[in-house]
């Protein structure tokens, strides 16, 4: 009887190890097949600014942000509560690279229209590439003020203008990624003493996951060959995400009250040395219009 | 008695080696389905590899986890971002034995898989019913069970725990064909 339980023993192991073998050879059988890194940010905003991110084929993303006034304008405004610059926009995924969208800000009742196209997607296995690289380009069209209220009433041409812009990230870790934001904005008609027509700035961004859920962001904007004259300021932000299901709640701080590029990059009004910030919010909602299959 | 043990046991490990026969599956598929008060999640994984090994019943699979399709895009990313964690943990894995197969026998048999499913890093011992039918160059084996997403450390989040169940219901699918190297 000890030789038998002696034999089983033997066997046990050895079969256990057949399984171990034939689960190595599985895996070897077939060449691992290229991985595509997945939300390397939440959302398709990173503060104030547009991410590599864009919305799966067939889903609608609503977008709702404010800003609110200065909080150093004191109990008087609420901590600028009193105050809110509104952008309502939508999103939907033509498919799962390449996005069109528009919106309408309050800040000089600005239009939006933009596109959104993922030219890279960073990958591991048979395909390696370190970094997800998106174009952006939009147009935006301020109606404020209207001509009827004007001295000397503006063209069309005079209120419009484009951003073209590389979104180019990396997800590092699980809960770090970085983002280089290069960016030209182009304003019909500016005051040439105080802006140029082209506007060439570089940002950089980041997140960083502190729980599953939730995420610290930040931003920062450059800005190349500014005139002296300029009254504008360098935008800069943060901000937490939290994401519950389909809904991603943004919380943020930034000097700009602008929530489209050409006010964003150009137009910021908040001196951060005097501690002009704004508290706002970015809401999404995403909608799955077409299955996906 | 002793040697007869001695013997079958040393057949069998000679029968595992010598006239092993093993079949490869490279569609097999698996889907779970997850029943909870706000939202059926449904999700199918169509590239799911797995090993038989006829003679000596052995028998594994391996499931990559991103590739587990649903309906709603966003459900995809969460279910790899935040509960399966896909980076971490790409591959499920079940390596253990098929238990009452006989390779000569035809028809439907009944059979049950023994050993372990390994999914989230977390290995399990699984017992579940399951048939498998043997036809000319063919295998085809289906099984269906349930797994608790607790016991292989898988959170629900707090505010979503409507939204997906406790439990979700397994099933697997494959066909073989005969696998040469």
């Amino acid at each position: 009887m000890k030789s038998s339980f002696f034999c089983l023993c033997l066997i046990l192991p050895l079969s256990v190890l057949a399984q171990e073998d034939l689960l190595k050879e599985l895996e070897q059988s077939s060449e691992p097949p290229t991985e595509y890194v997945r939300q390397t940010f939440k959302s398709t905003r990173l503060v104030n600014s547009q991410t590599v991110e864009s919305k799966g084929k067939g889903e609608l993303e609503f977008i709702f942000a404010h800003r609110f006034g200065l909080i150093n304008d004191g109990l008087y405004e609420l901590f600028g509560l009193d105050q809110a610059f509104v952008r309502i926009g939508l999103e939907y995924g033509l498919n799962d690279r390449w996005g069109v969208g528009f919106g309408r800000n309050s800040v000089d009742k600005t239009m939006d229209i933009y596109t959104r196209y993922k030219i890279l997607r960073q990958s591991t296995g048979q395909r390696n590439m370190p970094v997800t690289v998106s174009a952006f380009v939009n147009t935006a069209i301020r109606t404020s003020p209207r001509n009827q209220d004007l001295v000397e009433p503006l063209n069309f041409e005079d209120r419009v203008s484009y951003t073209a812009q590389l979104l180019i990230a990396r997800k590092f870790t699980n809960n770090l990624s970085l983002q280089l934001m290069p960016v030209l904005v182009h304003k019909n008609t500016v005051d040439r003493v105080l802006e140029n027509n082209d506007q060439l700035a570089l940002g950089v961004g980041g997140r960083y996951k502190i729980t599953r859920s939730v995420a610290l962001t930040s931003e920062y904007y450059y800005r190349f060959d500014v005139p002296d004259e300029n009254p504008y300021y360098d935008a800069f932000g943060v901000g937490v995400d939290i994401e519950t299901g389909g809904h991603v709640f943004q919380l943020v701080l930034s000097n700009t009250r602008g929530l489209t590029e050409r006010a964003v990059i150009t137009e910021t009004s908040g001196d951060l040395g005097n501690g002009d910030l704004h508290f706002g919010f970015n809401v999404t909602r995403t909608f799955q219009l077409k299955k996906q299959k | 008695m002793k040697k007869i043990i001695l013997w079958v046991g040393l057949g069998l490990l000679i029968g595992s080696t010598a006239t092993a026969q093993k079949y490869i599956s490279d569609t097999g598929s698996i889907t779970f389905f997850s029943d909870a008060s706000i939202e059926d999640i449904k999700a199918t994984n169509s590239k799911v590899t797995s090993l038989l090994n006829i003679a000596s019943g052995d028998w594994v699979f391996s499931v990559p986890m991103t590739e587990f399709k649903f309906d709603k895009k966003l459900m995809e990313e969460h279910f790899n971002e935040k509960y399966v964690e896909s980076e971490k943990y790409p591959k499920a894995t079940f390596s253990g034995k098929l238990i009452g197969f006989s390779p000569e026998a035809t028809g439907k048999q009944q059979v049950r898989a023994v050993g372990k499913l390994n999914i989230h890093g977390v290995s399990k011992e699984i017992d579940v019913p399951g048939t498998i039918q043997l036809t000319d160059l063919k295998l085809a084996a289906d099984a269906r069970f349930v797994i608790k997403l607790e016991e292989y450390n898988i959170e629900r989040p707090k505010i979503l725990w409507k939204n997906i169940a406790e439990e979700v219901e397994v099933t697997v699918t494959f066909t073989y064909k005969p696998y040469e190297k």
